[in-house]
């Protein structure tokens, strides 16, 4: 299968020396679902944010959707990579006082004529179409009116899920999408992700601390432990003891 | 002071002064409108240039800012002298002040409103490369609109308080039949006006403050 990420002796540091990762060689093929695991301060986030150019890496060179960079990408790449990509993160990030329709809209921005976005009143007809479908999609069609602050946090969360599918993204890219979350809402959510990007053909890369949703949602489990991959395996191959590891001190 | 309040009482209530100020307290109420509107529209794009960490001019931002606290500085008197001996004596100079004054007071007030907007839902929409200008409109003026709602009210009761004081220097409204009829001593007619004009403030305030209360 095709590689949507390659990343080669990737490191990063701050300029007060602290090194949050380094020789990190990873491989993540087109339609996988990938689970970044590690403690709290692992340098999750942080990986995820260097391998699609939204933080610059301190070393090593990363090839995100075919655009290769080291450091950071250009601003025409990042532009590029940004277009195939959907984000969901820990806070689904919602305008509050707009109505879910809008919001599932407004992942059209950053596309072109994604002004149209700004809200539904004002979308092409075939979005507001493609907005529905993907509120059906995460079971929310009922909801497309309401305000957004009217919502639960993990109705919220699968709303986001709907802003980045509309995208029609090659990649989504989730960072602690079910931590705020309690633990059924975050199951639902998680169910939501795995079976949309399978279905739609969508590599998924998360990051999460629940063992959980990384062994229950993902083809591939990424440790991260003291700033190095500590192992990257197929989910069934991974034990429990393997997780415990991975969070003792 | 009693003997002049003596002289005030009773109103002037002649249906044709009354008419005359009718028509006097329309046109101070144009300005005001009028003044607010076009007010509000500008303030927007300087709220916007103003603002920390939504501008797209980034230091330069304080351009902007000077420029708006210039506006809110100088007194709104001294802005219609200024337009009474540009433009002339009348209703266009009265509602230039109150556009500059508007600007002054909202743009600064805009611009905290724009600053103090949730920021996950811009942080969501920059990430996934929305502009600027689409982060604005799509996420910051919707969160900050009962806010901007707020201060465009103030700045419409304000407005309506100021266009009758600018009358005073020649700039409209029904502060220049005030003027008048405190200069040739009609006092009578002097009373009748600050009558109407105490209503019209009263009321003003009563009809901001019950659309303020929905604004949620």
């Amino acid at each position: 299968m095709t590689a949507i990420i390659r990343a080669h002796d990737l490191a990063k540091s701050y300029a007060n020396g602290k090194v949050v990762f380094s020789s990190i060689g990873l491989n993540i093929a087109s339609r996988e679902r990938v689970a970044l695991i590690g403690s709290n301060g692992a340098g999750k986030s942080t990986l995820l944010k260097c391998l699609i150019g939204l933080l610059p890496s301190s070393g090593g060179e990363v090839v995100t959707l075919g655009e290769s960079f080291r450091s950071a990408p250009s601003v025409a790449q990042l532009r590029r990579i940004r277009r195939q990509i959907g984000f969901v993160f820990q806070h689904h990030g919602l305008v509050s006082r707009q109505s879910v329709l809008t919001n599932v809209l407004q992942g059209k921005l950053g596309l072109p004529g994604g002004w149209r976005g700004w809200h539904h009143s004002i979308a092409k007809q075939h979005w507001r179409e493609e907005a529905m479908q993907a509120l059906a999609d995460v079971r929310l069609l009922g909801k497309a009116g309401a305000r957004a602050d009217a919502l639960s946090g993990g109705q919220a969360q699968r709303v986001a899920i709907a802003r980045a599918l509309i995208r029609r993204p090659k990649l989504l890219i989730a960072d602690e999408p079910a931590a705020s979350l309690d633990p059924a809402a975050g199951h639902d959510v998680m169910r939501v992700f795995s079976e949309l990007t399978q279905e739609q053909a969508i590599t998924l890369v998360y990051t999460t601390h629940d063992m959980e949703h990384a062994l229950d949602y993902s083809d591939r489990l990424i440790a991260l432990k003291a700033g190095k991959v500590f192992f990257d395996r197929p989910t069934a191959h991974v034990t429990r003891a393997d997780l415990k590891d991975v969070f003792d001190a | 002071m009693a003997q002049l309040v003596g002289r005030m009482i009773p109103p002037n209530v002649e249906p044709g002064f009354l008419l005359r100020v009718f028509w006097r307290m329309i046109e101070t109420f144009q300005i005001a409108v009028v003044g607010t509107a076009i007010g509000v529209v500008l303030s927007l794009p300087f709220a916007w240039l103003s603002a920390k960490d939504i501008t797209p001019l980034g230091p330069f931002r304080h351009i902007s800012r000077i420029l708006v606290s210039l506006f809110r500085t100088v007194p709104d008197l001294v802005w219609a002298l200024l337009f009474v001996s540009a433009v002339g004596l009348g209703a266009v100079a009265g509602t230039m002040t109150i556009v500059v004054d508007t600007i002054g007071f909202c743009g600064r007030f805009f611009a905290e409103a724009m600053e103090d907007a949730d920021e996950r839902p811009q942080e969501a929409l920059f990430a996934i490369g929305a502009s600027r200008f689409s982060v604005l409109c799509g996420a910051v003026l919707p969160d900050a609109l009962p806010s901007l709602t707020n201060t465009t009210l103030f700045a419409l009761e304000k407005a309506v308080r100021s266009s009758v004081v600018l009358g005073l220097v020649g700039a409209g409204g029904i502060g220049q039949e005030l003027k008048v009829a405190f200069d040739l001593f009609q006092y009578k007619n002097a009373s009748t006006i600050i009558l109407v004009i105490f209503t019209i403030v009263v009321l003003m305030e009563f009809v901001t403050d019950r659309l303020r209360s929905k604004v949620q």
